[in-house]
């Protein structure tokens, strides 16, 4: 068991309408030296979240106490740029369970699959619906069903469904992970290398 | 057209698949699996603390250098977390029987560098590396892309990762690269052209006479940029020029081996009347040297053009006017004449031999402008060895400026060579996201050729009139 398993949430979400975030901005190089997985969430967007002298700025949402949750929800093409899987840690160590995006850069997605944060791509029309209904209400609700595969806006119903095969939503729902997979068929991988 | 004619990704794709998921991922098996002492150290603590050991040691390589200083290597290393993950992979590699070429090895050097220049990265193999930029080895017609710390555990423990097949793009660049013109302005311009998400989901061949005429380090650079468009990697058909670059390098198959593989090299290229998810192509004459104006590699143009304008562009126009506030540029502004700061030269992109002799091109018998800061990091002990052979040091000395040691360096700041918050860098890196290169800098993406004109002026500068 890698993680915990993900099956539904509903929670207020913390909106960030930018596009392109990058996962230099998520967690810059510099916080990347540690060896252990922890402690990651401290420095979670660290230059858009604190001056240079590490005093919060108070123009960016995670220190705007209007907006909280465990869902976050991001412009277009969100974790694009280096492979550090320490922008994933960074997030769910901050306490966010999901993503949602229009877009996804593609090792961040798997990486967030990975450490058990569900990625969850909607049309950019429902994005904006999402965006302006935490606009009119910082408390919105959304509701993510992985069983389901929806993402639900609670006050106005608006949903959608969204994508994710079969075999990493099973690991999802029951907290597997993929060397647990693997190593179950290491005989395989052994015969398979010999035969090269 | 049948079902048997295969791309080059699908070659190499397919002879690599141990287990097909249904709905699922492929079972995906790795040849060579490059670690470094950033991404690695929780992938081991992972092995422990699920009891398993390495599977195959002698498929991993790793190298020092995202975090090492590139100035008194012999030292300690001073800051101690930085130290500690140096220490931890040297542990590491040592415990699991791993080949490691840490700090003051004569191998060590930047991942991407070092892979190919000692004949480990081949065509045909499967590479990945826990750095975004391990693409830079599809140049030698291998499948090689960037993979999380979840993965490099598995690779560890498996040889395999789980990874579901990505689409097949072909992006074609025909004709004659104009004077000036570099791999490094063809991949900017290609990712211009593309922006930063383009090519999600993709996996590219790149083709056309532009790129069969590229040297081998060229082919790097352009395959290394393949994920600031988004796609997970980039190849180019192994060809002469791939084979001479790789007989008698160290590690490379010799005698027998060496011809038995050699014919198989031969058959890794696209059969004609394979089809792409997406074919796009370019025209080689329509390619200037470019410099990037913003903060993503996307936004990027000819040194000659004016920034463009947010309503000429597909939305984001409050993301686009946030990035042009962040540099401190208007739309309709040139960049020529733009005071530059620092000049970088180096990184997994432009830090190869090759780099250095364009640079040194335009900086012999000229002297760097008094204000600018150059850092001109090779990319390895090799290269800093043949920088010296080639009398490139000569040329950069009298000019004014200094060889510092390989690394990663100013790339991605993780060690002293930081730009200060505010400052413009001229850099031959791969990415000018915010802060990138420091807390507060400002990043100009470009080829070493601009680079040098621009440590030279001390502005912003068209290279080609040094030509």
């Amino acid at each position: 068991m890698a993680y915990d398993s993900f099956k539904v949430l509903r929670s207020s979400a913390v909106p960030l309408p930018i596009e392109n975030v990058d996962t230099d901005q998520i967690i810059p190089a510099r916080f990347l030296k540690a060896t252990e997985r922890k402690g990651f969430g401290d420095n979670l967007f660290r230059d858009w979240r604190y001056d240079k002298n590490d005093q919060p700025k108070s123009d960016f949402v995670l220190n705007n106490p209007t907006y909280s949750g465990k869902i976050l929800v991001g412009g277009k093409n969100f974790g694009s740029g280096s492979s550090r899987e320490h922008a994933a840690w960074a997030i769910y160590d901050y306490g966010f369970r999901c993503v949602v995006s229009s877009f996804f850069a593609d090792i961040f997605r798997g990486n967030s699959i990975n450490v058990g944060i569900l990625p969850v791509q909607v049309s950019p029309e429902f994005l904006h619906q999402i965006f302006t209904e935490i606009e009119k209400d910082p408390k919105a609700e959304l509701e993510v069903s992985l069983p389901e595969q929806t993402i639900t806006i609670v006050s106005t119903g608006a949903s959608e469904s969204f994508q994710i095969n079969g075999y990493k939503k099973h690991n999802l729902l029951n907290g597997f992970d993929d060397i647990d997979y693997l190593q179950a068929m290491k005989d395989e991988i052994a015969t398979f290398a010999l035969n090269r | 057209m049948s079902n048997s004619q295969k791309t080059l990704f699908d070659k190499v794709w397919d002879s690599h698949v141990v287990r097909q998921i249904a709905d699922g991922p492929d079972v995906f098996f790795i040849d060579r699996h490059f670690i470094h002492e950033v991404t690695s150290p929780v992938a081991f603590l992972g092995l422990e603390q699920r009891g398993v050991s390495v599977l195959f040691p002698e498929k991993t390589f790793a190298t020092a250098d995202h975090n090492t200083p590139t100035i008194n290597q012999h030292l300690p290393v001073e800051d101690p977390l930085s130290a500690n993950q140096l220490l931890q992979l040297e542990k590491n590699t040592s415990k699991y029987g791993i080949s490691h070429w840490g700090l003051g090895n004569p191998k060590n050097g930047i991942v991407h560098v070092v892979g190919p220049e000692n004949g480990i990265t081949l065509p045909g193999m499967t590479i990945v590396c826990g750095d975004s930029h391990t693409s830079t080895h599809g140049a030698f017609g291998a499948i090689a892309f960037g993979i999380g710390t979840s993965e490099v555990e598995m690779v560890l423990s498996s040889q395999c990762i789980m990874q579901p097949k990505p689409l097949k793009m072909r992006i074609n660049v025909n004709g004659q690269l104009g004077k000036g013109v570099t791999p490094k302005d063809v991949a900017l311009y290609i990712i211009s052209k593309l922006s930063t998400s383009g090519a999600t989901g993709y996996f590219v061949e790149y083709a056309g006479d532009v790129f069969e005429n590229m040297s081998m380090e060229g082919r790097m650079t352009v395959c290394n940029l393949s994920i600031e468009m988004g796609a997970r990697g980039g190849m180019i058909a192994p060809d002469q020029t791939t084979f001479d670059y790789i007989h008698g390098r160290e590690l490379a198959p010799k005698g027998a081996d060496w011809e038995k593989q050699l014919s198989y090299w031969k058959t890794l290229k696209t059969d004609a009347g394979s089809v792409f998810d997406k074919e796009i192509t370019f025209l080689a004459s329509d390619i200037e040297p470019m410099i990037t104006y913003g903060t993503n590699p996307g936004m990027g143009m000819g040194i000659s053009k004016n920034i463009p304008q947010a309503k000429d562009l597909e939305g984001g126009a409050s993301s686009y006017a946030k990035s042009l506030d962040y540099m401190g540029f208007e739309e309709n502004d040139s960049m020529i004449g733009k005071k530059v700061d620092y000049v970088f030269i180096g990184s997994c992109t432009n830090g190869r031999i090759e780099d250095f002799r364009a640079f040194a091109s335009i900086v012999k018998g000229r002297k760097k402008a008094e204000h600018v800061t150059a850092w001109v990091v090779p990319g390895s002990h090799v290269v800093e060895a043949q920088i010296h052979a080639e009398g490139i040091y000569d040329i950069l000395t009298e000019a004014g400026f200094a060889l510092r040691q390989p690394g990663c360096s100013a790339c991605l700041a993780m060690n002293d060579d930081k730009i200060p918050a505010g400052k413009y860098a001229v850099s031959t890196s791969n990415r000018n996201f915010e802060g990138r290169q420091g807390p507060g800098s400002r990043t100009l993406l470009a080829s070493p050729l601009v680079a040098a004109a621009a440590a030279i002026t001390g502005v912003v500068t068209d290279p080609r009139q040094f030509l």
